[in-house]
């Protein structure tokens, strides 16, 4: 297996990444000026409904399992061991 | 009744009984030809009904061929014949000849005319596939798959109860379409509703998949969920709390899948939320739902398969599939990644990608009924599935921080089923003609339209965009070794924990009692008596059939000897 260093592994270039992404949003965002929206809903033309829509779900949704985490995180071997019946593993 | 043999399914079974019989070569060849002969079996078949067969007076209809039955049955042979030359490096017979026989018993199911059938082969779907998860050989893999088991029968005999209340009620084993109100109508929706892993119902799928060999997992998951939701589509459409049903089903499973360390489970999981929008297709029940609800189910089976195939690649290289393990494997294994990139953006719903074009057909259907809530719902389960399925998958597997390890590319067929699935996946987004041709109703429906282009890349974009932030700024849940409680907590923990304080309690007034005898020696006696007669005790112990021969002789000397006077 070789290992030389990948474009990836400079983080500079992962920023590159990101930004580019940051700049294709700004870009959809501005793209809803130019075109006629076909919506079934009245909020679908809001301006930028579904970028504002997508990216506030997606950081509400991983946020809130993050808290879940606190409720329904057990250790790995959490079945295994101290098990209370025989029928259980 | 011989016409009744010419049925794909029993291609496909008895051929899958035959395997066993062949040298490697010559059995790989038979594994590939018999979803080929069985497809071509299927497409030459007239529609309407045959195979007529009477059991037990009934008349059984076991080949029903119309449109609804026709699509569902060709995905399950693209997805057997794709299956098979994943594993086909593989010298486990065991599971060539269960992976076979399940498929043929899915297949058979779709194409089930009546109840009775649609119940063999409901059965033979849960015996066969039980083997893809034994098939592990470990101690965990044996007690997952008896709970599977159990579940999966259950879900049978609920079928089996609520096809005998309604040939009672009204003398038909005829499967058409039902209302709840009907009699055992409800019994059947609940034998559906697990099979299709529905809230509550569901952990089944997360607990059984994940621990299935690596080309089991590919294999259950093409399956016995996609039979569910057509068994719903025939039986069940246009049922208004399936929009319902369905709506959760998009919702819960995408906050375990952010959590979940096993990349597997996070497929399981987003399994059970993509199987929501066919649920929520079906309960709206028009033409266009439908269509939707179908079109997603051979969409969907594909870019899941394909997913299932790359974490398999990755468990069968690496050895784990835990995120907290993984990372930067994308330099050992390119190709993975990159099949297992497109999967990603096609369960993502990207445009030029097969969930882009089958999807929005739901969202478009339920929009047209003005259910906005649910539109909504779905809208946001959308962006979870960004989350779990486009971006964790591919990006703690093959990305992220080097984990340093490093390993083989995946086997050659693997490449190859990969390929071809990757393939479909990309075919059916770019030109999806063939696939609406197929569907149970006339289309008159076109995905890219600008609207539709444009706002589906916001939704996404702006989802990964949030992604970029949280990750960056260390606010996304870190992988770590764990598990999450879910429903199989009430039945692995609850449950036995109860029952045995039960037990205990149960006990305490008999132990009273025995201190009440007034005698010592009564005393003993039933100490002895308890102690050989409770479980694990002399009398309640399994005894070996030769011991008790040797009392039944020792009985019949002493009754001989005392009655010789």
């Amino acid at each position: 297996m070789n290992d030389r260093r990948r474009w990836l592994d400079d983080p500079r270039n992962v920023s590159r990444l990101v930004h580019g992404l940051y700049v294709l949003c700004a870009a959809l965002l501005l793209a809803d000026l130019l075109y006629t929206k076909h919506t079934h809903f009245p909020f679908e033309a809001w301006f930028g409904f579904f970028a504002f829509f997508g990216f506030g779900a997606y950081v509400f949704i991983v946020m809130s399992a993050k808290l879940l985490r606190r409720w329904l995180k057990r250790p790995e071997d959490y079945y295994e061991r101290d098990r209370p019946g025989a029928h259980d593993d | 009744m011989t016409e009744a043999l010419l049925n794909p399914a029993l291609v496909m079974i008895v051929g899958g009984m035959l395997l066993p019989l062949f040298k490697e070569t010559a059995r790989k060849v038979v594994m590939l030809a018999l979803p080929v002969v069985s497809l071509a079996l299927l497409c030459w078949l007239p529609t309407g009904d045959a195979g007529m067969v009477q059991f037990f007076g009934m008349t059984l209809e076991t080949l029903r061929l119309d449109r609804l039955a026709f699509i569902f049955g060709v995905i399950f042979h693209i997805a057997a014949f794709l299956a098979v030359i994943y594993a086909l490096h593989l010298k486990d017979t065991l599971q060539h000849v269960a992976a076979t026989i399940y498929a043929g018993a899915a297949i058979g199911a779709v194409l089930a005319g009546d109840l009775v059938t649609l119940m063999l082969y409901w059965e033979l779907t849960a015996l066969s596939s039980v083997f893809l998860i034994w098939a592990r050989r470990t101690e965990r893999a044996y007690h997952v798959g008896m709970r599977y088991l159990i579940i999966q029968v259950g879900s049978g005999v609920l079928l089996i109860a609520g096809i005998a209340v309604r040939y009672v009620a009204t003398g038909s084993i005829d499967f058409e379409r039902m209302t709840l109100a009907e009699p055992g109508a409800l019994l059947i929706f609940l034998a559906f509703g697990i099979k299709c892993a529905f809230p509550l119902m569901h952990n089944w799928l997360q607990d059984a998949y994940p621990e299935a060999t690596v080309t089991g997992t590919v294999v259950l998951s093409a399956f016995t969920t996609k039979l569910a939701v057509y068994a719903l589509a025939r039986g069940f459409a246009g049922t208004e709390l399936l929009i319902w049903i369905g709506a959760v089903m998009t919702l819960f499973p995408i906050f375990f899948a952010v959590i979940e360390n096993d990349l597997r489970r996070v497929l399981a999981y987003s399994l059970n939320n993509q199987l929501g929008f066919m649920v929520v297709g079906i309960g709206v029940g028009t033409e266009l739902a439908i269509n939707g609800a179908a079109a997603h189910a051979f969409a969907h089976i594909l870019y899941k398969s394909l997913l299932f195939m790359a974490m398999g690649a990755v468990l069968f290289r690496v050895g784990t599939v835990k995120a907290s393990e993984l990372g930067g494997l994308y330099k050992s294994m390119p190709w993975t990644a990159a099949f297992c990139i497109i999967g990603s953006m096609s369960i993502s719903a990207f445009p030029l990608l097969s969930g882009f074009v089958t999807k929005s057909m739901i969202l478009t259907a339920v929009a047209e009924e003005h259910l906005w809530v649910v539109w909504l719902v779905l809208l946001f389960a959308s962006a979870g599935v960004l989350d779990h399925s486009g971006i964790k998958i591919p990006f703690f597997s093959f990305f992220a921080h080097d984990s340093g390890k490093r390993c083989e590319e995946a086997p050659l067929n693997m490449l190859i089923a990969m390929g071809i699935t990757a393939a479909l996946c990309i075919g059916i987004g770019l030109y999806p003609q063939p696939l609406y041709a197929l569907l149970p109703f006339v289309v008159d429906y076109d995905a890219y339209s600008t609207t539709h282009v444009i706002t589906q890349l916001q939704l996404l974009l702006f989802a990964a965009a949030g992604f970029a932030v949280l990750y960056r700024r260390g606010w996304y849940p870190p992988e770590i070794p764990s598990l999450n409680l879910d429903s199989d907590w009430l039945y692995r923990r609850a449950w036995p924990a109860l029952w045995g304080g039960l037990a205990r309690l149960a006990g305490r007034p008999q132990a009273l009692a025995v201190r009440a005898l007034p005698d010592r020696s009564a005393q003993g006696l039933v100490r002895v008596l308890q102690r050989h007669f409770r479980p694990g005790g002399l009398m309640a112990g399994p005894w070996g059939t030769g011991l008790m021969v040797l009392w039944v002789a020792v009985l019949l000397m002493v009754y001989l000897v005392s009655s010789f006077d």
